[in-house]
């Protein structure tokens, strides 16, 4: 084992607006060593980068940092409007002799560089047409090759395709081979097992252990993570998904046929009410698309939506108002609005049912608030806080309430758990069970087939925008799932 | 197959956005080559040049501004004070005509860039105080418009904006080597891919690493200095410094860039967009004095439209 540090933390505190984020902290990086930092929502994994990264600054304590670090985000930080080489290449371009920018080398070292990851689409297109998976991989050449002696990954799988994560895993135990020290930040177990040599776990803020991976048992880390007794876990697991839900009779949600090119080609979805339904599919199947047409937002080249026996029109307005909502992927573009209260952000979509004459009752508003924070156990300082300082688990369930206070039939969660940690993942997992049995219709689309199989009654695996299978009771196995998604890619094979 | 279908989609409402504007001055110019006799003439293509070439000068800083995301408002009123300042500076020889306003256009730039930058206050509110700034700053100098500079008609200077090469007055040389540097700046240069970078995505500019202080108080200094440049040009064309000139030109430079196909939200434009831009609205212009019988006015009223077409043909195609 390496025992040169390239990175040490002693005794680092750090605190917001009076909320203590990081309370005396010990961290040690040692040269060429994947190290997994694991914690809770909120226990303090995202600040301490920033601490390391030297983004913040620390109230006390020390930080000594030997070396070049280079940060991958959970969600990319690329600029989507320039072409994907610029991306890579921004801060250092090649030169021609003039000094200027070698476009022609730079596209084409770009090229070169990210076939090893994979990625085959035109380097001079800009980054926002590539699908999020291939930008987090943009991102990911990005660093590594920006020479780092540190690489901090924060989540880097959490947007990736099965596929995907192995290249991904490849390389990090590339940069590990070449004596590149990683931290790499993940809630997926499997993962954090097969490349960590070592561990440190945070909760609340303080640093509870930090040791070898290997020797500890993945109850024990979980049960550190949560600060829960290693008994108490094997009582309950760690999905929380309950008992399978008892289907009622009518479906409230039939879509028939539905058609939005290119994305979704005939789609046909039902579901009855106290039931979870799983859309799975590999990343481009068209889940997310299958979702939005089904809310009216996108638009329609067949089909229809039927809630409840009568059609919907089709745009978002009236599909809300015959009762379905929408939890959207991307909570950072497509549903929190940072800087809003969270009274605000949970009100909002509930705002034309609150107001009598266009004004707004504000005591009905706190009611309904107080109800969904403490129900959703949303941990705030208080409903005035702005989302933008929640984490991302309580900002999930912000949105949640959001579209539950709208009273819906159905509700659609794209990734609901997406980029949250292991315990804030289990309550959200849990609010879905208890809607379901509430007798909510519940269409989940994750990429983690975990998730699904466990939360889900009933499978519908999409391939190129089609259902490929439908899968149901004994069927609802990785294997069925495994070969759904293998067809396809035998499929593929098969067409070219 | 889909992939391909998306593509070439793609590459089409490129060419559309990049190229509309050409597109339409290739025919606006070949319409009005054929209606109007006079327009094709070397003297009328030479004086819509030179009359374009100011108008560049300011623009061209204002593209740089755009594309990181941001707006200058000041430039119309920092075109006249430079005007002003080089009129009166003439009388001290050719050097302090042609610096002092671009220094002081320039430190105008550099406050709004740092005010900008150090502070998080939003471009239009600190730009349009700038506005009121020099335009005050003027009429204080001027004795409220009651003094105008004149410039001696056998300086030096004046034959910057009024000598000719071919029969093409320096300015539109000028601005044609500007806009040739600026271009090379925004696409070769760390620097521009930089601007890109600030307009495009603030925030993961920062988290990659790009100076974004630096690089918007350089484009705004660079605007304030630009704008002073051009107001000299004027100046020494014009032999004085004509107190009541450049009110509301902002808006011309803004809607030529953005007629040129740079996106008002920032992180994308051309500075050939914003050539083609001016060169579109000169013609325009042009054509209209032609007719003769309209009303010189309708030359917003169609500048106006054009405008919106082009921002409208933008959110379409960004679809």
């Amino acid at each position: 084992m390496p025992t040169e540090p390239v990175i040490e933390v002693a005794g680092v505190t750090k605190t917001f607006a009076g909320v203590r984020a990081l309370s005396d902290v010990d961290f040690t990086l040692h040269r060429g060593e994947v190290h997994a930092l694991v914690g809770e929502n909120g226990a303090g994994k995202s600040t301490l980068i920033k601490v390391l990264t030297g983004i913040h600054t620390p109230d006390s304590g020390h930080v000594r940092r030997d070396g070049r670090i280079s940060t991958i985000y959970q969600e990319v930080n690329l600029v989507p409007l320039m072409s994907v080489s610029a991306n890579l290449f921004l801060g250092r371009e090649p030169r021609t002799r003039f000094g200027l920018i070698d476009r022609a080398r730079r596209d084409a070292d770009a090229a070169e560089l990210l076939s090893g990851y994979g990625i085959t689409a035109d380097v001079r297109s800009p980054l926002g047409t590539l699908a999020v998976g291939e930008q987090q991989m943009v991102a990911l050449a990005r660093a590594v090759e920006t020479d780092a002696d540190v690489v901090i990954m924060d989540e880097p799988t959490s947007s990736l395709e099965p596929r995907e994560v192995e290249t991904l895993l490849d390389v990090v135990r590339k940069l590990h081979e070449s004596g590149i020290a990683i931290i790499y930040v993940s809630h997926r177990m499997d993962e954090l097992y097969r490349i960590c040599d070592r561990v440190t776990v945070l909760r609340d803020g303080r640093s509870v252990h930090s040791g070898p991976l290997r020797d500890l048992p993945r109850i024990e880390l979980v049960s550190l993570m949560l600060g829960r007794s290693v008994n108490e876990i094997e009582k309950h697991g760690t999905t929380a998904f309950g008992e399978d839900h008892h289907a009622d009779t009518q479906p409230v949600l039939e879509a028939r046929g539905l058609t939005s090119k290119p994305r979704v080609n005939g789609v046909d979805v039902t579901i009855r009410p106290g039931e979870v339904v799983g859309l799975a599919g590999l990343l481009g199947s068209g889940r997310t698309e299958t979702a939005k047409a089904i809310i009216g937002a996108l638009p329609l080249d067949g089909g229809t939506v039927l809630v409840a026996g009568t059609p919907v029109p089709r745009n978002v307005k009236a599909a809300t108002r015959a009762g379905i909502s929408m939890l959207a992927e991307d909570r950072k573009t497509e549903g929190i609005i940072p800087n809003l209260s969270v009274r605000e952000n949970i009100v909002l979509a509930a705002l034309p049912r609150l107001s009598r004459f266009g004004v707004i009752s504000r005591s009905k508003q706190d009611r309904i608030v107080d109800t969904f924070i403490t129900r959703l156990r949303i941990k705030v300082s208080s409903p005035e806080q702005k989302v933008a300082e929640l984490s991302g688990g309580n900002q999930q369930k912000v949105l949640l309430a959001r579209w539950l206070c709208t009273e819906p039939r159905i509700l659609l969660l794209d990734e609901p758990t997406r980029g949250i940690d292991v315990g804030a993942k289990a309550e959200v997992q849990a609010l879905i069970d208890e809607l379901a049995r509430e007798g909510l219709a519940v269409l989940l689309i994750s990429s983690e087939l975990d998730e699904l199989l466990d939360g889900a009654d009933r499978l519908v695996v999409l391939r190129d925008g089609a259902v490929a299978g439908e899968l149901e009771g004994a069927e609802l196995t990785r294997e069925h799932v495994l070969k759904a998604i293998a067809a396809e890619v035998m499929d593929d094979a098969d067409s070219h | 197959m889909t992939m391909t279908t998306t593509r070439t989609a793609a590459a089409r409402t490129k060419v559309l956005q990049r190229q509309g504007a050409a597109v339409a001055l290739v025919l606006m110019v070949a319409v009005s080559w054929l209606v109007f006799p006079r327009f094709g003439s070397p003297d009328n293509l030479r004086d819509l040049a030179l009359q374009g070439s100011f108008l560049a000068v300011i623009a061209l800083g204002m593209t740089f501004v755009i594309i990181t995301g941001g707006i200058d408002l000041s430039v119309g009123s920092v075109y006249a004070l430079g005007g002003v300042l080089a009129a009166w500076g003439s009388q001290h020889g050719f050097l302090v005509a042609l610096l002092l306003p671009l220094v002081v256009c320039g430190l105008i730039g550099l406050v709004n860039g740092l005010l900008i930058a150090r502070t998080s206050m939003a471009p239009f509110i600190v730009t349009l105080a700038s506005l009121l700034f020099a335009r005050g700053l003027l009429l204080v100098i001027t004795d409220e418009g009651a003094n105008t500079y004149q410039i001696a008609a056998d300086s030096a200077f004046v034959e910057l904006g009024r000598g000719t090469v071919f029969g093409f007055g320096y300015p539109i040389f000028i601005a044609a080597v500007l806009c040739v540097l600026g271009g090379v700046v925004l696409n070769r240069t760390s620097f521009g891919q930089n601007v890109f970078a600030t307009g495009g995505a603030e925030q993961s500019a920062v988290l990659m690493g790009v100076p974004l202080a630096k690089t918007k108080i350089i484009v705004y200094t660079a605007s304030g200095t630009l704008a002073g440049l051009a107001g000299a040009l004027t100046a020494a064309y014009l032999q004085s410094g004509v107190t009541v000139i450049g009110v509301g030109l902002e808006l011309d430079a803004i809607a030529v860039v953005v007629i040129g196909g740079t996106l008002l939200t920032g992180g994308m434009g051309t500075v050939l967009g914003t050539v083609i831009g001016v060169a579109l609205i000169k013609v325009i212009q042009n054509v209209i004095n032609q007719i003769g019988t309209l009303d010189s006015n309708y030359q917003s009223v169609v500048s106006g439209v054009f405008l919106l077409v082009v921002v409208v043909l933008q959110r379409v195609l960004r679809r």
